[in-house]
């Protein structure tokens, strides 16, 4: 394996990468370190950098709704920390684990780097809604901060969104502050069976249209299981969901007779949809992730089925589409890519063995003039390239 | 005396200025070019009315392709162009200078499109905020955002500016609310960020876009997140007869887990000056009042509110008036939506508008009340409580250079002491020409270095809201 730096604090990193600049020497980085990598694969480089040895929280005050953390504290440790106090991330992050068979804890870096955000993402925005303050190393080895501490801030240009999500090829991450939100009272789920992806997104869309407190909403087709679960999450106050669950109910009515889900059940089906459990084996299956308007997502995926054996089911009212494609030999790409041509939508390729990974775009192609844009704010990052270059798109 | 200083016109192209016109009147529709002193007059300021410059011409497009043609034709030129929505910056992001072009949007202002089941709008930059709620409100849906100037601000506008207003700690920012633009660079090139689904591809261009103050674009056309309504909303004015107790009550809610849409804060002075505009019968015998407003079903209203109403009473107040109809709804919040209104018929005054953590809010007042009085002056104070951006009204009269210096003094003092305590400079007016010097306060050099090559990507000749954001001296060492 390649040699890798630890360092202990962002002086540490910045040297580390101060020196890799030097040497026109690019680095691959990494939260815990042991994944299998995620993106374009970055070939065989000499060194790479991990932030595990920067942990801990670095900030924590909850009457304020903020935490702050080093890039390296594993999710579940900020998860403890705000539970204590009854609060939660808002945007739910996924456990890749079950979805790459790895055993590495997911750092909260990591999470930032990815933009990673689950199905209450819905109600409540992403990661980068979340996300109010970062301090980074860039590619230059600067240490720069945007954001901070406080809720709304627009005091000079937000390097905090455009870094989350930037799967580190701007600057790695050394602390990352969120707002946070106090966990529901209550959750529980509505459930409505047997019913195909058309009218189960029209019922889905309709409680996502009305005022009952909807956190989720997703949909299991008949091919993954048994039979098909359509199904919608309320979050808030004991009275609020016990309302909304019944008004649900009533406006479902020409859709079925709903059920409700509660406790451990309403909470494992949650934590499935979250990391596309159900796709996650057999492991030579590749893994897209679609991005899109939830009215248009049934025509696509009958469009793809008519010409690729898949497995799929729709998070975000329909607006998330998980597939995993059946032994095609470029994953599907042309199929997949085809099929949101005029949806305006965008498709990310997950899971691949390397070798495909390497042949095909794994992140939506750019449109030349915002390729151009993403070339420029690289080189003014990092411009030595030494940071993932080449892990979001070739040449970035 | 005023502070704020203005870069020396490029006497180049204030030569070129007849030929620039005439090759402009080729690139827009004649009704959309404005060029005579009487009329650019209206373009001269902003909200920041105590600055103003006349621009070299007005031009109002009235689509993206003759907002291209402009601005490719700026860029080849080397003329400066300055954005402009409705012109209601506090900050002065909108003022011009004498050798730029302003490119108003409010000849853009059609709705495009309207989807309830994918819960979008699409709508040209220079549509009104409220034109869009009124849109969909129909169908009982609205947008999120609401600052208080929605009547006139455009969506452009609150794009640059990153826009909130009191239902904001519920419902978030327009960067939470906004899903998609279509936007002209300076070389005239259009490109679309986003769309009509979460999350865009590549790197977060559109994050970085919101707030940007017009220094990277413009922007034509915008696809915003629409929400459904709740079934009722209802807001509660609670009196206290400190100041400390309306600031401890409102950590108290939040730390008890309740997130209301919205917590309006107002001090004695604010309260007067609103009640003798508006009337909406705040109680004058406190300190200190609380709007705090809370939606859902009739049954989950009542017993949210009776959880507020515990704490707020645990915290001293004296006053606690629940909105029983949609006419006493409309009169609390007419007060809280006037203040600035108001504020301006017995003064002039400066709104600041730095964040601070919630935590700190009561001695930044204290701090804020002794800082005006060393200026020798007055201040009100109107906020979100609920996310700690506060907006001290410095109240002076015009009329009086001096005493102009001391609110401009007044200011920096203040906007200094909520970095100081963690907080910022801006929590969403924009830094525009106002705050420009102070951002050495908040960032130190690597921090602006490197948000000006970023800057610096899009527009490589600095010809977007020139002299806006960064410190004058700064852009040469970037
Ligand atoms: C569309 C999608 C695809 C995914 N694919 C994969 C995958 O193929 N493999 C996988 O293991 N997980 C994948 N994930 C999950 C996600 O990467 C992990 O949940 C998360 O990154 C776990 O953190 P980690 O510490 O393991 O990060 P790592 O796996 O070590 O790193 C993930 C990414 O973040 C970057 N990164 C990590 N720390 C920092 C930092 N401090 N500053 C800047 N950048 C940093 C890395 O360079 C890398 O690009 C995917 C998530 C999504 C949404
Ligand atoms: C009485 C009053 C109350 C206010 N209340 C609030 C409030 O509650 N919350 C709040 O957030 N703000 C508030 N504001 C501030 C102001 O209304 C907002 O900043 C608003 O978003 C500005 O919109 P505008 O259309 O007037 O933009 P302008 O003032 O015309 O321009 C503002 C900035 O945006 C740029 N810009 C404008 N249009 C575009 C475009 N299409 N593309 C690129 N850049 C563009 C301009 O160059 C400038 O830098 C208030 C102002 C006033 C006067």
């Amino acid at each position: 394996m390649t040699d890798c730096y630890k360092p202990r604090d962002e002086c540490g990193l910045s040297s580390a990468i101060k020196d890799a600049a030097t040497a026109k020497m690019p680095l691959v980085v990494r939260g815990a370190g042991s994944k299998s990598a995620m993106g374009r694969p970055l070939g065989g480089y000499a060194m790479s950098l991990t932030t595990e040895r920067m942990r801990g929280v670095s900030l924590y005050e909850p009457t304020e709704l903020v935490i702050g953390a080093l890039p390296g504290t594993p999710v579940s440790e900020i998860d403890r920390m705000l539970a204590k106090h009854n609060q939660m991330l808002p945007f739910e992050p996924m456990d890749h684990r079950v979805l790459f068979g790895t055993s590495a804890e997911p750092t909260i870096g990591g999470i930032v780097a990815g933009n990673v955000s689950g199905p209450r993402r819905i109600a409540v925005g992403a990661c980068r809604d979340s996300l109010i303050g970062v301090r980074l190393v860039t590619g230059r080895g600067d240490v720069v901060k945007s954001g901070g501490r406080v809720m709304k801030n627009v005091t000079g240009l937000d390097l905090v969104k455009l870094n989350c999500g930037a799967w580190g090829t701007l600057g790695v991450l050394t602390e990352v502050i969120f707002k946070v939100l106090p966990k529901p009272a209550r959750s529980l789920s509505v459930g409505l069976g047997g019913m195909n992806d058309t009218t189960a997104i029209a019922a889905l869309t309709a409680a996502l249209g009305s005022s009952f407190a909807v956190s989720a909403a997703a949909h299991i087709p008949a091919s993954i299981g048994s039979d098909s679960t359509t199904i919608v999450r309320l979050e808030g106050s004991d009275g609020s969901v016990a309302y909304g669950a019944r008004e649900l109910a009533k406006l479902w009515r020409s859709f079925g007779r709903a059920e409700l889900i509660e406790g451990d059940e309403s909470a494992n089906l949650w934590l499935r949809v979250r990391d596309a459990h159900w796709l996650a084996q057999p492991m030579d299956r590749s893994i897209w992730r679609l991005s899109l308007a939830p009215s248009k997502a049934p025509h696509v995926l009958a469009d793809i089925r008519q010409k690729l054996g898949v497995r799929y089911f729709y998070d975000w009212g329909g607006g998330l589409v998980w597939l995993a494609v059946v032994g095609a030999d470029d994953a599907g790409a042309s199929v997949v890519r085809e099929a949101m041509v005029n949806t305006g939508g965008h498709a990310t390729l997950v899971r691949a063995s390397s070798e495909i990974r390497r042949r095909i775009d794994v992140f939506e192609p750019l449109p030349p003039a915002v390729l151009k844009l993403t070339q420029e704010i690289k080189k003014c990052f990092d411009p030595d390239r030494v940071l993932n270059f080449g892990r979001m798109y070739a040449g970035i | 005396m005023s502070k704020i200083r203005f870069t020396e016109p490029n006497r180049e192209i204030l030569a070129r200025r007849d030929s620039i016109i005439n090759d402009l009147t080729r690139l827009v529709d004649p009704a959309g070019l404005i060029t005579s002193a009487d009329e650019c007059r209206a373009y001269e300021t902003d909200a920041l009315t105590a600055y103003r410059k006349m621009p070299l011409a007005v031009v109002l497009p009235k689509t993206t392709e003759e907002v291209s043609a402009v601005l490719k034709y700026c860029h080849d030129t080397g003329v400066k162009v300055v954005p402009r929505g409705a012109g209601t910056s506090l900050a002065g992001g909108a003022i011009p200078s004498e050798d730029a072009v302003v490119l108003g949007l409010s000849k853009m202002n059609r709705v495009l499109a309207v989807n309830y089941d994918d819960r979008f709008i699409r709508v040209e930059a220079g549509v009104t905020n409220l034109s869009v709620t009124a849109v969909v409100a129909e169908n009982g849906f609205f947008y999120g955002p609401d600052p208080s100037s929605q009547l006139a601000c455009t969506i452009g506008g609150n794009i640059a500016n990153n826009s909130g207003g009191a239902h904001c700690l519920k419902y978030g920012v327009t960067t939470n609310n906004l899903l998609g633009v279509r936007m002209v660079l300076i070389d005239g090139s259009i490109i679309d960020l986003g769309g009509d689904y979460l999350d865009s591809a590549g790197l977060d261009l559109l994050g970085l876009v919101v707030g940007s103050e017009g220094q990277l674009g413009i922007v034509t056309e915008a696809t915003l997140r629409i929400l459904k309504s709740a079934e009722g909303a209802r807001p509660v004015l609670f009196g206290f007869p400190s100041c400390e107790g309306a600031g401890k009550a409102v950590a108290d809610v939040i730390a008890a887990g309740i997130i209301p849409v919205a917590i309006e804060y107002m001090d004695k002075a604010a309260i007067e000056i609103c009640e003798a505009f508006a009337k909406a019968g705040y109680p004058l015998d406190v300190e200190a009042l609380l709007i705090v407003e809370v939606e859902g079903s009739d049954a989950e209203m009542d017993a949210t509110l009776a959880d507020i109403t515990a704490i707020a009473r645990a915290n001293g107040a004296t006053t606690v008036r629940e909105s029983r109809s949609a006419i006493e709804t409309a009169a609390i919040w007419k007060g809280r939506k006037s203040a600035f209104g108001a504020t301006g018929r017995v003064a002039d005054y400066l709104c600041m508008d730095g964040t601070v953590p919630t935590g700190k809010l009561s001695y930044v007042l204290a701090e804020i009340s002794k800082i005006v009085q060393r200026h020798g002056l007055r201040v009100a104070n109107v906020f979100h409580a609920g996310d700690g951006n506060i907006h001290p009204l410095i109240l002076y009269n015009a009329n009086d250079p001096s005493q102009q210096s001391k609110a401009e003094a007044a200011g920096d003092d203040i906007l200094r002491l909520c970095v100081e305590v963690g907080g910022c400079l801006t929590g969403e007016h924009g830094v525009g020409i106002e705050k420009r010097d102070l951002m050495r306060c908040q960032f130190d050099d690597a921090d602006l270095a490197q948000q000006i090559r970023v800057r610096a990507a899009f527009d490589p000749r600095w010809l977007l809201n020139t002299d806006k954001v960064f410190p004058l001296d700064f852009r040469c060492q970037g």
